[in-house]
């Protein structure tokens, strides 16, 4: 059976150009960077190499860029490491209430062992955040603030440089992942206007356990992980050469092919959300209908068990997800589904679309085949929406 | 110890989180760039680094001028004016 894969913000397979850059690190150059012999020093030139290719994506200097084993170190190196780092200032930290949970519990562990007060600031019906609300939020103790340029759950991007802007006013630092928005749309720290941005591997095309961390020049960040002089003494642990050489490559192929990619996956996405909506009733379609992630397609269908009619669609071929991998499993309502205001009889429906180059029109049919009788059928034994038939009914 | 006075620098190095022996690596990189007879700051907050780096400095042939503390920002800022 052939399959229509549309889960690429859990994983996606690592691009044939960038294993085939990385393999030789695995046997030939294995040196350790750190090593003054030859083996080694050659292997600390190609990290550079890597340095100065990822902050090219990113419109920084290889001197911004620190290299971790994934996104969600990233993010807590960003908040954790750079709240640390200017206690002087004060205890308070801003997260938006939808970021991923590597943002949230960082800002949490803040507030449990460093009596930090973390504000999780509420956003609209699209998820947006609003600059004005933010301003209101920032205090005179307020170091970090950190919002996700794009949300993995529902697409919506965020207006970064206006709230980044609000930030810069007060003096505060500001931080934004960048893990869904990498791949999918340009992200230049210098426009952004922010002081931290985190990346990672597989987003963007390269291997799993590799991720980046952008922070501007002089910014001082308290090292997570303590150890040696890797990445300058801010983050110890022997480097992960081949990670860190695929990320590399797949940031530099995203620099290239971002112009094409783009309007490739909004059409493919349009044409998706329009097929879906068309051919079930009582869908939400979540997320920002403009300001949204090229490859990004996002739904809540009332009455249906998302983790059911995520099982029903891959014993057909099709894989989607319910919304952040990291929290699929949990079988709770999804905080950022309730922070959008859905009710969770209806967030508990949700199905998320991630696109990559590799789809095409035929994935698209197989969803447009498979996804309204298996809706359907979930919905045949839902006392939820058999109740909501009864009363008539009516929409959301 | 010689304490001096906080004084204008060329070039700093902020070692300040950054784990030892960063405050031995990155100042005799930035002293490379520097002329002879300018002076390189380096802020650190690392107690090992008030001997290590005078004592760096007697082997590599450079003037350790002196150290003051940064209340402000709780660190140590140590000067070395570049000899060759």
């Amino acid at each position: 059976m052939s399959i229509a894969y549309f889960d690429h913000a859990a994983a996606t397979p690592v691009r044939p150009e960038v294993l085939e850059e990385m393999l030789p690190y695995f046997r030939e150059r294995f040196g350790n960077p750190s090593a003054v012999y030859d083996l080694g020093s050659v292997i600390k030139e190609v990290l550079e190499e890597q340095r100065a290719k990822v902050a090219r994506l990113l419109g920084a200097r290889p001197q911004e860029i620190i290299f971790t084993s994934s996104g969600a170190e990233a993010n807590n190196l960003a908040v954790k490491g750079a709240a640390l780092a200017h206690l002087k200032k004060g205890r308070h930290v801003i997260v938006s209430g939808i970021e991923h949970h590597s943002v949230l519990n960082a800002a949490r562990y803040l507030e449990k062992f460093h009596d930090f007060e973390a504000t999780f600031l509420p956003v609209d019906r699209f998820g947006q955040v609003d600059p004005e609300r933010l301003r209101q939020a920032l205090t005179p103790a307020t170091v970090l603030v950190s919002i996700q340029v794009a949300s993995n759950e529902i697409g919506t991007i965020q207006n970064i440089p206006a709230l980044a802007a609000v930030c810069r006013e007060a003096g505060v630092l500001f931080h934004t992942d960048a893990v869904a928005a990498a791949g999918q749309i340009p992200l230049n720290v210098e426009e952004l206007g922010v002081d931290l941005l985190t990346l990672s591997g597989p987003a963007l095309g390269g291997p799993k356990g590799v991720g980046a961390l952008y922070f501007r020049k002089r910014l001082r960040l308290v090292p997570q992980i303590h150890g040696g002089i890797q990445e300058d003494g801010r983050r110890g642990g022997t480097e992960n050469v081949p990670g860190i050489v695929g990320l590399g490559k797949a940031a530099e192929l995203a620099a290239t092919e971002l112009a094409d990619k783009g309007p490739y996956l909004a059409s493919l996405r349009d044409r998706l959300v329009e097929g879906v909506l068309k051919a079930v009733p009582e869908v939400i379609y979540t997320g920002h209908p403009k300001r949204r992630l090229p490859g990004h397609a996002s739904f809540c269908f009332e009455g249906v068990e998302g983790e059911a009619l995520v099982f029903l669609l891959s014993r057909q071929g099709v894989y989607a997800n319910t919304g952040s991998a990291c929290a699929s499993k949990a079988l709770k309502v999804s905080p950022v589904l309730c922070a959008i205001g859905l009710s969770p009889a209806v967030a508990q429906g949700s199905l998320v679309f991630t696109l990559e180059r590799s789809n095409t029109a035929a994935d698209l049919e197989a969803v447009f085949t498979h996804l309204p009788p298996a809706v359907a059928r979930l919905r045949s034994f839902s006392p939820v929406w058999h109740k909501k038939m009864a009363a008539g009914g009516a929409g959301p | 110890m010689k304490f001096i006075q906080e004084c204008p620098a060329d070039a700093t190095a902020d070692l300040v989180y950054r784990v030892c022996p960063m405050h031995l690596l990155e100042p005799a990189e930035l002293l490379k760039d520097l002329k002879p007879g300018q002076v390189l700051e380096i802020l650190t907050d690392y107690d090992g680094a008030l001997e290590d780096i005078p004592a760096w400095c007697a082997k590599h042939g450079q003037e350790f001028l002196g150290l003051c503390e940064d209340d402000c920002n709780d660190c140590y800022k140590l000067y070395i004016r570049k000899v060759a």
